[in-house]
């Protein structure tokens, strides 16, 4: 009885001893790269992943409503001004992705493209 | 007249005016008993019966614009009216598809390009111009200012019985169409015949034709799936400022040029910059240059037959079929 009572410590220990270990970030949580939209650009306005693997975009817009599209890659979003959008991808193959800003949001609009490089 | 031809019900031609494209429709009707025949129950369907007349598609005139592409500002479309006012067969009909202005943040300003727009469309002598917004028009604001002046954005009407069908893929400031729209598409539809002559104007391609250059319509495809039914669909757009032509299954997209600038062909690996501007040739891109080419030795205009594709009525969903009470009864 006594052994089992100092077994059972033991594990009690070890286990508030993993509690409270400080948290670190899981060795497989994809890579995240913030992205700001204002018209009319992206920033940064090219960014480079691998192929196969998957990436946390965090997009927030700096003013008004914009857009976030790109069909091959499968992102289509709205960027409320102010809110952090996430967007994630996982590109299945190489290639150079122009992502857009389908909303329409000025003269500029049309220049306001995101690259994505997959290597 | 090989018997095809004596069955074609109805054809168009378009004439590549560069200010957009005139399309003659000119039924062959009265030829046989049974196209007679189908005109009639068609007319009895549509309340119209199909009857010759020709249109005019205009496209993207950006007035208020003002860059180094275009530093003419409403020059081209003012031609472009003067031209059509001037055509010795008089069209019934103007579509414009969009653009009509170019975007201001300022509300005034862009309530006066609109009026401006209006006064110069104003001089068409034409009996009916019908109009759908482009996002320059209608994505700042939803689509109120052009309501205001123009009307819908998006409705059908009938004329000499052909449906025309103006779909709005600009006034949510996205590409898109949206569930409400597409669903009243389809209820607009649902009371034709597989062969009623189908034209829909609107702005942005409905098809992916270069989705990174915003040369699409996310929901488009639900659009062409309606209409993939119909054996007569034609589908003229604007906003890619070039002439392209696109089949898709039974339908024809055509793209209309712009009256302000041209963009590069899409099939380039550049980017869409708007073609620089010539100032030894001002209307170049635009077409107005092979306008005045209106004779038939040697300075015959650019005309193609396109057809409406109101095509032969032998086929399976044909004038047989109609005549045995198919799709008509």
């Amino acid at each position: 009885m006594k052994r089992f009572l100092v077994l059972a410590f033991v594990i009690a220990s070890a286990l508030a001893a993993a509690g409270a270990r400080p948290q670190t970030e899981e060795p497989d949580a994809p890579r995240t790269i913030a992205i700001t939209a204002k018209r009319f650009e992206f920033v940064p306005p090219e960014i480079t992943v691998k192929r196969g693997e998957t990436v946390r975009l965090l997009v927030t817009s700096q003013d008004v409503t914009h857009g976030f599209f790109q069909r091959a890659l499968k992102i289509d979003s709205d960027l409320e001004p102010g809110k952090t959008a996430e967007v994630v991808i996982t590109p299945p193959e190489a290639g150079t992705f122009t992502v857009i800003c389908h909303n329409f949001c000025g003269s500029g609009h049309g220049s306001m493209k995101l690259k994505v490089l997959v290597e | 007249m090989d018997p095809v031809d004596r069955r074609r019900f109805l054809e168009i031609a378009g004439v590549s005016l560069g200010f957009g494209a005139l399309y003659r429709a000119a039924p062959l009707l009265g030829v046989e008993p049974e196209a007679r025949e189908v005109s009639r129950l068609l007319g009895k369907k549509n309340g119209e019966a199909p009857s010759a007349f020709s249109f005019v598609q205009l496209s993207d005139t950006h007035v208020g614009f003002s860059g180094p592409p275009n530093p003419l500002g409403t020059q081209a479309f003012e031609k472009a009216v003067e031209i059509i006012n001037g055509l010795p067969d008089r069209p019934e009909l103007v579509l414009v598809t969009g653009d009509l202005t170019h975007d201001s943040e300022d509300l005034s300003e862009h309530a006066d390009r609109m009026r401006l727009f209006g006064k110069i469309a104003g001089r068409l002598r034409v009996p009916m111009v019908r109009f759908v917004p482009g996002e320059h028009d209608a994505g700042l604001d939803g689509g109120r200012l052009f309501r205001d002046a123009f009307g819908d954005t998006s409705y059908s009407f009938d004329h000499r019985g052909v449906h025309f069908i103006a779909l709005d893929n600009v006034s949510k400031a996205k590409p898109i169409l949206g569930k409400e729209q597409i669903g009243w598409l389809k209820a607009d539809l649902a009371r034709f015949p597989a062969t009623a002559p189908i034209v829909v104007f609107t702005h942005r391609p409905l098809f992916d034709l270069r989705p990174d250059w915003e040369w699409f319509t996310t929901d488009g495809d639900e659009a062409i799936n309606a209409l993939a039914p119909y054996e007569n669909v034609t589908v003229l757009y604007g906003h890619i400022h070039r002439e392209n032509v696109h089949r898709d299954g039974r339908a024809t997209h055509y793209a209309a040029r712009s009256l302000a600038w041209a963009f590069p062909d899409p099939s380039d690996a550049g980017p869409k910059k708007p073609l620089p501007f010539d100032k030894d040739q001002p209307f170049k891109n635009l077409g107005l240059r092979v306008v005045g080419e209106n004779g038939k030795r040697g300075s015959a205009p650019a005309v193609r037959e396109v057809e409406l594709t109101l095509r032969e009525f032998s086929g399976t969903v044909g004038i047989q079929q109609l005549l045995k009470g198919g799709v008509l009864s």
